[in-house]
């Protein structure tokens, strides 16, 4: 993907964004942007809406109030999804007896959308491609539940990459991931990022590990309590509140 | 053998068993991997009170059946949305009230004769001409509806958040599946019954599962696991459990080693 063609207005637009589960509230009138080049990570307490706030932004949930546009679109009239990836939180939901090697889990991505155009040699390639840069092209063959969680949540990442995305989504990736796996995993996601030049959106627990690689950072507790650059948000009140309150935040010194 | 399809009503049952076989088996696995193998079951229940209505107003039971099934099915996915109840709530909660509804309306038809009989045990020795090209036909459209989704079935299957991200229409094809599911139970009746149809649906594609670390040779474990399968309702979901059986066997060895 050639970074310096790419838009400079804003890849994602969220305005105002409320949301409730019945009568709790979730979410309240969030905004804030995602620009392209972003490595965004949405970090906050546990059930401060950050998983909640991503689906709304994909259109997997209606919010209460407020509106989302992807590339200049309401979510609602999107159809572009395959320059949008997308990892969900992991996977208790995936059935670890589903009867596919990981090339058909990789491949899947491309008959989600319209790929008819496109040859089935190319395809191939890109499903090559796609697991080499996750560092999984050992394991074609193997049954996606075969696999350690470390090893599935590399294989979703080269799902939601295949078709070469301009931003991608990932909901709390290294959860019950060793922390060497985790180092290699934020370096993958750091090349994509700056190699790549496609835009990351992580929610994540674990500031300090991606401390090297993140340039944006948006606190979330119900509110947007933070958005801006990670070098000042670790200045920030909204930072200092957050350790003070206890909230659940893991912090390496690198 | 020859003498065995030489017989018009054994044609007729060969061609008609073959395809709604196919059909069943085909929509079975995605209905096991989408932890809804007891859906046929339910349908199963809701098809007799079809029949039942249709032998109640002196119509076709099997046009009845039909339309009821579908709504019926349609009924269970809405309620699993709206009521917030789970599957098999759901499932149970119609499967019982349709069986009710049944004995009610073969009751007040006075059909507990040979008609009732053969809806519930299967007749596909009984299968008339014209049945026969009617099942072949919507047999043939849920194969190829089946086989045209085949890919975003097993998308949305395998990872539903993804899938509707990437662009799946999750729940238009929710209702495809649900509405091919209460074609094929019916269809399905036809050659072992009410009673087994459920066992037609899910035992060849438990079977075929077992032989699979991948999708394709499912298909293959299907074929294998039909190869011999048609005389008589019970003799078939029996040949199927054994079919399964040995594959499960075939698993455990294959483990072992």
């Amino acid at each position: 993907m050639d970074s310096s063609a790419v838009d400079l207005k804003p890849l994602i637009d969220v305005r105002n964004i409320s949301f409730n589960y019945g009568s709790i509230p979730v979410l309240k009138d969030v905004t804030f942007s995602i620009n392209p080049g972003d490595f965004l990570a949405i970090i906050g307490p546990n059930g401060s809406g950050k998983t909640t706030l991503v689906k709304i932004i994909l259109g997997l949930l209606k919010p209460s109030r407020g509106k989302v546009r992807i590339l200049g679109q309401p979510v609602e009239e999107f159809f572009d999804w395959n320059r949008i990836g997308y990892v969900p939180q992991k996977a208790t939901h995936i059935d670890p007896l589903f009867p596919a090697s990981i090339k058909e889990a990789v491949a899947m991505e491309f008959h989600a959308v319209s790929s008819r155009g496109m040859r089935k040699r190319d395809k191939e390639l890109s499903v090559a491609r796609a697991l080499k840069h996750v560092g999984m092209e050992d394991f074609t063959s193997r049954r996606i539940g075969s696999l350690s969680g470390g090893q599935q949540q590399r294989v979703f990442i080269a799902r939601a990459i295949v078709n070469q995305p301009h931003i991608l989504f990932l909901d709390e990736p290294t959860t019950g991931v060793d922390a060497e796996t985790q180092e290699h995993f934020y370096d993958m996601l750091d090349s994509l990022n700056k190699k790549e030049g496609i835009t990351i959106v992580m929610i994540t627990h674990d500031i300090g590990i991606v401390n090297k690689h993140v340039n944006q950072v948006a606190c979330l507790n119900q509110r947007l309590v933070y958005h801006g650059a990670h070098e000042d948000f670790c200045r920030s009140k909204a930072f200092k509140e957050m350790l003070a309150g206890g909230h659940h935040l893991i912090s390496h010194r690198h | 053998m020859d003498a065995f399809l030489s017989y018009g009503f054994l044609q007729r049952a060969l061609l008609a068993g073959i395809f709604i076989a196919v059909a069943c088996a085909l929509l079975g696995v995605f209905l096991i991997l989408r932890r809804d193998s007891m859906i046929g079951h339910g349908l199963a229940h809701i098809t007799f009170a079809g029949v039942a209505l249709g032998l109640f107003l002196k119509i076709i039971p099997l046009g009845i059946a039909l339309a009821v099934a579908v709504l019926t099915a349609l009924g269970i996915m809405k309620l699993k949305e709206k009521a917030g109840l789970y599957g098999d709530t759901a499932i149970a909660i119609f499967s019982s009230v349709g069986l009710a509804v049944g004995i009610v309306l073969a009751t007040l038809a006075q059909s507990y004769n040979v008609d009732l009989f053969g809806y519930l045990f299967g007749d596909i020795l009984a299968i008339e001409a014209s049945e026969v090209w009617l099942s072949v036909a919507l047999a043939v459209i849920v194969v190829f509806i089946v086989i045209l989704n085949y890919h975003r079935f097993m998308y949305m299957t395998f990872d539903r958040e993804a899938a509707k991200v990437s662009g799946v229409k999750v729940g238009r094809l929710d209702v495809l599946l649900t509405v091919l599911t209460a074609v094929t139970v019916v269809l399905g009746m036809k050659v072992v019954g009410i009673l087994l149809v459920s066992a037609l649906v899910v035992i060849p594609a438990a079977a075929g599962l077992q032989l699979a670390s991948n999708f394709k040779p499912v298909l293959f474990g299907l074929f294998l696991a039909y190869s011999f399968d048609l005389p008589g309702s019970g003799t078939i979901v029996i040949l199927s459990f054994l079919f399964f059986g040995l594959f499960f066997l075939v698993k455990r060895v294959n483990k072992v080693r």
